[in-house]
């Protein structure tokens, strides 16, 4: 079994498709929504984690590929400037998933990509701007 | 037995002296008392990297030829405070730049002075017979300027609240974003590292003393703007809120951008992280025991910081080992919370200043005159011309 953090960008005429069914009864894939951004006509995101088996996952994505859904790994979508960071933990306040963590006993800030969700708090909470999210 | 400074002084020279960061001399103190811990180590250093918005830097631009009495000045489209002899001018950390607003402002030209780049000097006068030039543009940088010193009106404060949010919208304060309905919580003292939570009652620290401030040498030069040294305290001596505040001063020509780094809150301002670190001479059992203070003995208070009133009603009392671990009790409701200060860097300062002193290169100043060890704030009424 493998689990995979998606950032999916449907074009318009997708939007309306019912994809997280297709991926859940044709692939076998457990699909949990983290986030969306979806209306009705316009170009769409959602952040999804897809649970399920490897190869039965990439079938997905190439399914998704070919509908025009454009698919990039989540963990892409965030950056840090890790160089400059002086592990203050400013932004540690708002990341509720705990992606973002200052804990002793280094006291360094750490940042697991696989727990973000994109929800760009940390963004406007980095004193020193450092952190960029595209979502 | 009780130390001098000079007797220790003496054993820096000769580098016989036993030096421990304040987290070390916690762990000492805890496992052994402070009574052996004072017969063992000569000196504590703390240190402390956190967000102080009362900070800035004097300059000396040189004459220029013709020269300019300036009176309207800009470094980088920062407007700094030139209100004073001709080409003298204050950079105030929380200055905001006239074109990038709060991205940039009077803590970036500081970080970047100190980083030896050119900075943009824009100035204007009303000219005068002997100061006949009006305007003027060039770049300087931390090399071409006569004096850049850096002066601090407050920091290192000792102590400060804990913030959170009780409204049902986000805010965005000098304590970072406070997420809605208790959703989280802030802190910004680096506990039991912190300057002035180490010697509660000013004992040792006070005017002259040398200090590390942003990574080059400093001194404490007066009390801080609020010292509020009358204040409630722990059985340890610790305040439970923001007490003690230090004016410091010292030679920006000689400091590091990695201690001094201008930052901005969201919507809030722009601030200067400062990096300062404070040697402490264990003169006697009592000093070992101040320093031996652990994160679990120093509490704050909780503030619901969406109140925009003066006088806020505390929510409770926490301490700095709750707040380490990342979730406080608000209200029966865990809540987490984040520093805002760098322990990181805190730590990092407190091990240079050991090494200094290890090595010879620092010698302790005992203070020329102490700090006040009573006094509190005053308010600002609104007052009327007929009411005073
Ligand atoms: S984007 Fe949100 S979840 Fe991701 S690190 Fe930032 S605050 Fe945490
Ligand atoms: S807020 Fe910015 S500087 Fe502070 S720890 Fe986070 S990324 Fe680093």
């Amino acid at each position: 079994m493998a689990k995979r953090r998606l950032v999916l960008t449907f074009p318009p005429e997708v939007v309306e498709r019912p994809v997280v069914a297709m991926l859940v009864k044709d692939y076998d894939i457990i699909t949990n929504i983290l986030r969306a951004e979806i209306h009705e006509g316009e170009i769409g995101r959602m952040l999804v984690e897809l649970d399920g088996q490897a190869k039965r996952i990439r079938e997905a994505v190439k399914h998704l590929e070919e509908l025009g859904v454009e698919v990039e790994d989540a963990i892409t979508d965030i950056e840090l400037d890790d160089t400059e960071c002086i592990s203050c933990g400013a932004c540690t306040a708002v990341c509720l998933p705990g992606a973002l963590k200052v804990e002793g006993p280094g006291w360094e800030l750490e940042l697991d990509k696989q727990r973000c969700i994109l929800c760009g708090l940390c963004v406007d909470a980095c004193p020193l701007q450092l952190i960029t999210v595209k979502f | 037995m009780a130390k001098t400074f000079e007797e220790i002084n003496q054993r820096i020279r000769k580098g016989e002296a036993v030096v421990l960061s304040a987290d070390e001399m916690t762990e000492l103190v805890k496992s052994e008392g402070a009574k052996k811990a004072a017969q063992k180590v000569d000196v504590v250093t703390t240190g402390t990297f956190g967000p102080m918005c009362s900070s800035g830097a004097f300059v000396n631009f040189g004459h220029s030829d013709p020269p300019i009495k300036m009176s309207k000045v800009w470094m980088n489209d920062v407007p700094v405070c030139a209100d004073l002899a001709a080409v003298d001018a204050y950079i105030g950390a929380t200055a905001l730049s006239d074109s990038e607003g709060m991205l940039y402002g009077g803590a970036h030209v500081i970080e970047d002075l100190v980083d030896g780049r050119w900075v943009k000097l824009r100035a204007t006068a009303y000219g005068t017979d002997c100061y006949p030039l009006r305007e003027i543009e060039t770049w300087v940088n931390r090399d071409t300027v006569n004096q850049a010193y850096l002066f601090n009106p407050r920091n290192s404060y000792q102590n400060y609240a804990c913030a959170t949010n009780g409204s049902d919208h986000t805010i965005y304060t000098y304590m970072g974003v406070l997420l809605p309905k208790y959703g989280n919580a802030t802190y910004c003292s680096a506990g039991q590292l912190s300057p002035l939570l180490n010697d509660p009652y000013y004992r040792t620290i006070g005017l002259g003393t040398r200090i590390f401030l942003g990574g080059g040498e400093g001194f404490v030069s007066w009390q801080g703007t609020q010292h509020k040294p009358t204040v409630e305290r722990s059985p340890g001596g610790t305040p439970v809120g923001p007490a003690g505040a230090l004016a410091l001063i010292g030679d920006l020509k000689r400091m590091d951008r990695r201690f001094l780094r201008g930052a901005r809150f969201h919507r809030y301002g722009v601030s200067l992280y400062v990096g300062v670190g404070i040697p402490i001479p264990i003169l006697d059992e009592e000093m070992a025991a101040f320093t031996g203070v652990a994160d679990g003995d120093i509490e704050t208070s909780v503030f619901d910081y969406s109140q925009p009133v003066r006088a806020r009603q505390p929510l409770g009392r926490v301490n700095y080992g709750e707040l380490r671990k990342g979730t406080i009790e608000i209200d029966g409701r865990n809540v987490g919370c984040a520093p805002l200060s760098s322990y990181k860097v805190a730590r990092e300062i407190a091990g240079i200043l050991k090494g200094w002193i290890e090595e010879g290169k620092f010698l302790l100043s005992a203070p020329v005159e102490p700090l006040p060890a009573e006094g509190g704030v005053l308010p600002l009424e609104v007052r009327s011309k007929e009411g005073i």
